[in-house]
């Protein structure tokens, strides 16, 4: 459903076959583990048993002494970070923390950190190198939880973290080491006459649990340090520029040094951008001589990559009578893992960002525990805080008898709503999203049958802009080859090829998209925050126009007139004269009409927008076990204009799934000593398709004003609302409130057991 | 992972030659569904593996009026697209369809999954219900072991270095008798049991009294468990909900589960209950000669 009137687009909003869609079903497209070097070596990592420990003792000489071991690192070999802060593209990192990560310094943080590495021969060679690493460890009481990570008395991770943004009397501390890593603060109006106002007063307490981005590649480096100093990298990333800056930040070389080499990607979700593998493997290759692959294996990545934090949340939301919202409080204390760096900072700003709430206040921590650096996960800090809110607000209708969407509608933000942290919103389609889900066949539809139930949830996640490259040149047969630099996860090449032949008026079919090398574009940041089809689709756009003028000036010789006396109408030029020649006309001239024509497009703009999705779920829930069932689900999202509906409803879709696996099953399972006992996918329990229905997609399109086809990002907002529209279908099946991911049986079937009593 | 060899002996004899070799050296191959998962992971190193998927013996699949004779290396795709497996001993068939996907399904087999030994093994309970006996062999000869004998512990059984187990025999059931195993997992497949039964019974010729029934538990101790007493307690009782209930304290006596990933103990032994009755509303209808409606999973 569209808010407004369309353009007549020819492209956009069509669903061609996607340029990559041949390699990718015939199990020809190349991924980072495909890569085969003449002299390559294999290498194979030591990982920490312990949760917390001190490394006391490590001896490499045996291992070195193995026939077949070419080369042997541990953090020793690595130069000296110092304590700086680098701008990595999405944010600062402290590098002395990221080069911890890659390989330990003197303590292990977390159960499979990363201590030392080999290249041999083979890969049993390396393996059985890594056994012969002599290692000793004073092993340390590790600490799991936010919670009592905060406490004064908890084992502190780092020796140099303060608490930013410490406020006397608070958690952490401004001069002595703490977990406590930073505090965020917002607040407007007046809470505690809002509160005082309230006719209706709900607070809860959420926990939820540490999960997984769950991609099925796991993480590779190829890497080659030649002799000439150049290193070059094969491998699949999220971002090629930031794994390039990165790389070369830790080994300290210039970046112009280090060339990335994009492989296809077997799904990222946020997981794919901080580096783990490529310095140890360029460091394992200058020592060897030789090019060297390192490939996590599954328990590698679930152990030491990733994840997405486990939470504590406290939220409290006062409403007049009429369930208008006039008030709201939240706490939220997201774990970092072993080093600073949660998204906590998300999660704040998206606690209240759906709806209009005059009085609010939120107060976040991001703390450090002994589990792995957690990553950005789609909307990273948005789900958890979507659970919280949307279950309270659920809470509140129900107390007042009003149906869940239309308290949604009664508070939801709109253009010029402020949000708690600051912004004001530009045209968005939060309102939008709920009367397509109240509105729809699903939502008006009886749900007979007992222990089953309806829920419903909103959510909300940014869309950065950030900065995109794309290069385009045109051939004689009138297509197009079009170079970028984004990584493409969802069917961007297609997305974009597809916003450049809009522009030039040619088919999709005309451009022909490459995903190229670091030295073979312009800079562009990573795939992620929802802003590739948006950003890199205006650097497409632009370079369109570029080619465009190009064309004109040269339709302009071939007519011997000026240019502005020739316009680029539908796909080709019209002379003032009312001469007409196609794109495909003049592009065979060009080589008589001046040589190549080049264009080329850079995007650097903010997108003012923002997406907001709302879902609708049925469940059953068995009763004797507390096992859930999801009969039906749709997911409404506002995506600006659908570019590909099909890619638009992939993302919904897929981005639903996880939200379903974040609700139902999916945890971290750490035993006392804090050891991951769950690194499978046995274990691990992602939902499988006996577990999802189709999951409906509704496209709703309220363009994003800062975009010339008014795209949004999509790629984040689905997976918000479902943990919260699952609770609320759970609470309305049995009656029980979850206010704990996940939201598994043995968690249901106790609370139903209280019920009973 | 260490390099190892690779033999395939023709022959039992051969097959335990190869295998009489210090603990832990010489390994039988099967399906090899979990072996080379060990041996991946280095929880095990053998020098050898020998695979006996090519012995007559062990590629044995006969139903007659003496029983089941099932060769300890068919895989479970087999076993469940037998008729006389899926008319007699159905429990079987529930275990083969739900033990990983096609792919696993094809390789892996129920004397591995034996000799595995897992306490959440899938087909185990199903094998101690329908009453199997595991013949084994080795260089000492033959002999044979109740199934319900076969595990000692997680990982652990009967076998001792050299032996071999050769198959597995089953009675034939008594007329108007049904069997069935369901697990509880949290997902729908592709799942380890939370709590697995594998139960059998035997109506009388009105269909309406329990005459002989066994009942098998799988993921509540460090092996499957028979739980006679809840047994017992069924026998010349209707075949009703109330009779049900009423094992299910004798049978959740018997578990003692612990908590870990896949569930807690006190939740492992709710379960034990509510799956012992629907198990038993399966076996009963199918006794019945009714087809039950069953999702697996639940």
């Amino acid at each position: 459903m569209s808010t407004v009137e369309k353009p007549s687009y020819k492209v956009i909003g069509t669903r061609p076959i996607r340029h990559d869609g041949v390699d990718k079903v015939t199990g020809r497209a190349k991924y980072g583990a495909d890569i085969r070097l003449t002299g390559m070596l294999w290498a194979a990592m030591l990982r920490s048993p312990h949760a917390h420990a001190k490394i006391t003792r490590l001896d490499t000489s045996k291992a070195k002494a193995l026939p077949g071991v070419r080369a042997v690192v541990t953090s020793k070999d690595f130069p000296d970070q110092g304590d700086r802060l680098v701008e990595l593209g999405e944010g600062s990192v402290n590098m002395k923390h990221l080069a911890a990560n890659v390989l330990a310094h003197d303590k292990v943080l977390y159960h499979g950190h990363a201590i030392a590495a080999v290249a041999a021969d083979s890969i049993h060679i390396a393996q059985q190198a890594v056994e012969l690493i002599e290692i000793e460890y004073e092993v340390l009481p590790p600490v799991q939880d936010a919670l009592s990570a905060m406490k004064p008395e908890s084992p502190v991770l780092n020796t140099d973290v303060r608490t930013k943004g410490y406020v006397a009397g608070g958690p952490g501390s401004a001069d002595q080491p703490t977990n406590v890593a930073s505090r965020i603060y917002f607040e407007q109006g007046d809470i505690k006459k809002g509160f005082a106002d309230a006719a209706v007063v709900v607070e809860r307490e959420f926990h939820t649990a540490t999960v997984h981005q769950g991609y099925i590649e796991p993480h590779n480096a190829t890497v080659l340090w030649n002799a000439d100093g150049k290193v070059t990298v094969w491998m699949s990333t999220q971002g090629t520029f930031t794994a390039r800056q990165q790389t070369a930040e830790l080994l300290r070389i210039p970046v112009s040094d280090v060339k990335v080499v994009p492989m296809e990607i077997g799904g990222g979700f946020g997981g794919k951008i901080s580096v783990y593998l490529p310095p140890v493997a360029a460091m394992l290759s200058k020592l060897s001589g030789r090019p060297v692959q390192l490939v996590m294996d599954r328990a590698a990545v679930l152990l030491a990559t990733g994840p997405t934090p486990g939470s504590y949340i406290r939220v409290k939301v006062g409403t007049d009578k009429s369930g208008r919202i006039i008030a709201a409080d939240a706490y939220l204390a997201y774990e970092a893992g072993a080093y600073p760096g949660s998204p906590i900072g998300p999660g704040c700003m998206c606690i209240f960002s759906c709806y209009d709430i005059p009085n609010a206040r939120v107060e976040g921590y991001d703390v450090c525990v002994n589990k792995p650096r957690t990553n950005a996960y789609r909307a990273p800090g948005s789900t958890n805080a979507a659970f919280a809110m949307e279950t309270v607000l659920d809470e509140i209708a129900k107390q007042l008898k009003l149906d869940p969407a239309e308290i949604r509608l009664l508070n939801a933000a709109k253009e010029g709503t402020r949000r708690v942290d600051g912004p004001k919103y530009s045209r968005i389609g939060m309102a939008e999203t709920v009367e397509a889900i109240r509105d729809s066949a699903h939502y008006q539809s009886p749900l007979p049958g007992p222990n089953r139930g309806r829920g419903i949830a909103t959510g909300f996640w940014f869309n950065v802009g950030l900065k995109s490259s794309v290069t385009a040149t045109l051939n004689l047969d009138g297509k197009v080859s079009l170079l970028e630099g984004s990584t493409d996860i969802g069917g961007t090449r297609t997305s974009i090829a597809m916003q450049f032949a809009e522009t030039l008026g040619i088919p999709c079919e005309d451009v022909h998209p490459s995903v190229v090398d670091t030295d073979s574009i312009g800079y562009t940041d990573v795939t992620g925050g929802s802003r590739t089809t948006f950003s890199t689709g205006i650097a497409a756009v632009n370079a369109a126009n570029d080619i465009k003028q190009q064309l004109i000036e040269r339709a302009a010789i071939h007519w011997q007139t000026t240019p502005d006396k020739v316009q680029y109408i539908d796909g080709g030029v019209t002379c003032s004269d009312g001469q007409r020649l196609t794109f495909k006309e003049l592009a065979a001239e060009l080589h008589e009409l001046g040589g190549p024509v080049i264009g080329q497009g850079t995007s650097g703009k903010e997108a003012q927008g923002g997406a907001f999705g709302t879902h609708c779920v049925d469940v059953e829930v068995d009763p004797e076990t507390g096992k859930v069932q999801i009969l039906r689900y749709t997911a409404a999202q506002d995506c600006g204009t659908a570019i590909h509906p099909s890619y638009v409803e992939g993302q919904i879709q897929g981005g639903a799934v996880q939200g379903i696996g974040w609700a139902l099953n999916e945890e971290f399972w750490y035993d006392p000593k804090g050891l991951l006992r769950n690194a499978t996918f046995l274990d691990y329990r992602m939902p499988t398709c006996y577990d999802v229905p189709m999951i409906d997609a509704i496209i709703v399109e309220v363009p994003d004003p800062s975009h010339p086809y008014g795209v949004r990002g999509v790629g984040e907002v689905p997976i918000c609302p479902p943990p919260a529209a699952i609770a609320n279908a759970i609470a309305n099946a049995v009656g029980v409130q979850m206010t704990t991911l996940p939201m598994s049986p043995p968690k249901i079937m106790a609370e139903l057991l209280k019920q009973k009593k | 992972m260490r390099d190892f060899d690779y033999v395939a002996p023709t022959s039992l004899q051969q097959a335990v030659e190869l295998l009489a070799k210090p603990a832990g050296q010489a390994r039988p191959l099967a399906g090899g569904t979990d072996l080379i998962d060990h041996v991946r992971n280095g929880r095990l190193s053998p020098d050898v593996l020998v695979d006996i998927k090519k012995i007559p013996e062990l590629n044995l699949l006969e139903a007659g009026p003496n029983g089941l004779r099932l060769g300890a290396a068919v895989n479970c795709a087999t076993i469940a697209a037998h008729q006389a497996v899926q008319a007699q001993y159905t429990a079987l068939v529930d275990s083969c369809q739900i033990i990983g996907g096609v792919q696993i399904q094809s390789r892996a087999s129920v004397g591995g999954n034996m000799c595995n030994s897992g306490p959440a093994a899938d087909s185990t309970p199903s094998v101690i219900a329908l009453g199997g006996r595991c013949v084994i062999t080795g260089a000492q000869g033959t002999r044979e072991v109740a199934a319900e004998d076969f595990c000692t512990g997680p990982g652990k059984n009967v076998l001792k270095p050299g032996e071999l187990l050769v198959e597995l025999r089953f009675p034939a059931p008594a007329p108007h008798t049904g069997s069935h195993y369901r697990r509880f997992i949290p997902r729908n497949e592709m799942d380890i049991a939370v709590v697995g039964i594998g139960v059998s019974v035997t109506l009388d010729d009105t269909l309406k009294i329990i005459t002989a029934a066994r009942i098998a538990l799988g993921a509540v101790g460090p092996t499957p468990i028979l739980a006679t007493a809840a047994a017992q307690a069924l026998i010349g009782q209707p075949a009703t909900d109330e009779t049900y209930q009423k094992a299910v304290p004798l049978a959740r006596e018997v578990a003692t589960p612990i908590n870990d990933m896949r569930g807690t103990k006190d939740y492992r032994i709710h379960l034990v209950g509510v799956l012992l009755v629907r198990s038993l509303q399966a076996a009963v209808a199918r006794a019945k000669g009714e087809c039950p409606n069953y999702k697996p999973g639940h």
